[in-house]
């Protein structure tokens, strides 16, 4: 007979409670710096001088076609053997920001692709500078067209982010591995981190698709979407 | 002290590869068996599925494929079943692959006109038929790109049942690390291996697309 025990789990809940911040505060910071790489890599794949562009195509390419788990690991076991010593929390976001730029890099891309060309010969036409063209005619409402691909892409990498654990940085999956390894509750631990993270992208998706409209593309005429 | 050397190092992990993509052609297939029939039972509408399969897919793509590993691993070993991590691996995957290819699938039936879908009920085709004559080679067509392209998901995925203790190509390289303490050499061939795995189907995954676009 199976017998579940959920209460020892849940009477456990400060770890979790503090692994789930943890894990949002890691995803934060990572969406913020993630997406401004992937603005910047985006910006130089599309209107980049060419060598910038093509070195950016490689990351993008390499990024992309590798897991996130060995990035990590390259990161925190490899890069020591450089000199570089990273604690287990400032690896995670490296590799979540590298990783979820190269992602943002294409989504972005795909939004300033399809900037009408008219609105880039106004703005030209009113005497804006370059970077004005782009930070404020160009940028706004591409981020606004691939705001929900951008959206799921942070929500993936913040799922992604359970890898983190396995570098002992002290996210939501590392508090579950940390409860079973008290009471050996392994099943119900996971459960209920899983409950966690389920909840934890319902609410980030729609955190972000208020946000989104509120603060980053809002304060614009409807006419560039 | 045994020297290893550069060969050692990569001889060792392509022989692990063998296993990430064993594991990726499971999880592919399986997923793709699973997903097809989670499809149908939508487009069937039989009772319940709508929601049923909408629930199923939240649940595999909300929560970390990390996490659904460890629950098939441990929930596989708490009804009773002594199974090897090979099995518990291919079981998540399985289960995740299919949320996936069933959603995007579902979207490439969805670009299908409507009209395609009445002409065939007036032709009163029965569903089978619809689906084998009418929907279906509209719905493939379109489907090969994503299709193909989630493939590279998978093989990424497997880099997670390392962490249940499947030896695949990051375990292998987790393993060797320990013997050689040579992190930055061995990680950077693990990633290089998993690059020209995932590489060429990416490629084409796109080229696939480009086809597809200019041959309407």
């Amino acid at each position: 007979m199976i017998q579940l025990d959920f209460l020892a789990v849940l009477s456990q809940w400060p770890a979790l409670l503090q692994g789930a911040a943890f894990t949002l505060g890691l995803s934060a910071v990572a969406a913020v710096l993630g997406v401004g790489l992937g603005v910047f890599c985006g910006w130089a794949r599309s209107e980049g001088p060419p060598w910038l562009a093509a070195l950016v195509s490689a990351y993008v390419e390499l990024i992309r076609n590798t897991p996130f788990i060995v990035q990590l690991f390259f990161i925190f076991f490899g890069l020591p053997s450089l000199g570089v010593k990273l604690s287990p929390e400032v690896a995670s976001i490296i590799a979540m920001v590298v990783n979820l730029g190269a992602y943002a890099a294409e989504i972005v891309r795909a939004g300033i692709d399809n900037t009408p060309k008219g609105q880039i010969e106004a703005a030209r036409s009113l005497a804006l500078s370059e970077l004005q063209v782009f930070t404020r005619v160009v940028l706004p409402p591409a981020l606004g067209r691939v705001w929900p691909a951008l959206t799921s892409q942070i929500v993936i990498v913040m799922l992604g982010s359970a890898v983190c654990g396995q570098i002992s940085a002290q996210e939501l999956s590392y508090a579950a591995n940390l409860i079973h390894s008290r009471n050996f509750r392994a099943f119900e631990a996971t459960i209920v981190a899983t409950a966690i993270y389920l909840a934890l992208s319902i609410g980030v998706r729609q955190l972000l698709n208020w946000l989104g409209p509120r603060f980053i593309f809002g304060r614009l005429p409807a006419a560039g979407r | 002290m045994v020297d290893f050397s550069m060969w050692d190092i990569f001889r060792n992990l392509l022989l692990a590869a063998r296993w990430t993509v064993g594991l990726s052609i499971v999880a592919f297939v399986g997923g793709g068996m699973v997903g097809l029939a989670l499809l149908l039972a939508r487009l069937a509408q039989l009772p319940g599925a709508q929601l049923g399969v909408a629930a199923y897919v939240q649940l595999f793509q909300g929560t970390p494929l990390l996490m659904q590993l460890f629950l098939a691993y441990f929930g596989l070993a708490l009804i009773g079943l002594n199974v090897s991590a090979w099995v518990a691996a291919s079981l998540a995957l399985t289960l995740y692959t299919s949320a996936f290819l069933t959603e995007i699938w579902r979207g490439c039936v969805n670009a299908i006109p409507k009209g395609q879908w009445e002409a065939a009920d007036s032709l009163a085709l029965s569903f089978g038929e619809k689906m084998r004559h009418v929907v279906g080679p509209q719905a493939l067509r379109i489907a090969v790109p994503p299709t193909v392209g989630f493939l590279v998901q998978v093989i990424k995925g497997t880099a997670l049942a390392s962490v249940i203790g499947f030896i695949e190509l990051t375990k292998a390289g987790t393993m060797i690390t320990n013997a050689t303490f040579k992190p930055f050499t061995v990680y950077a061939c693990v990633a290089l291996l998993y690059f020209a795995l995932c590489w060429p189907v990416s490629a084409a995954s796109r080229k696939l697309e480009r086809s597809f676009k200019h041959g309407r």
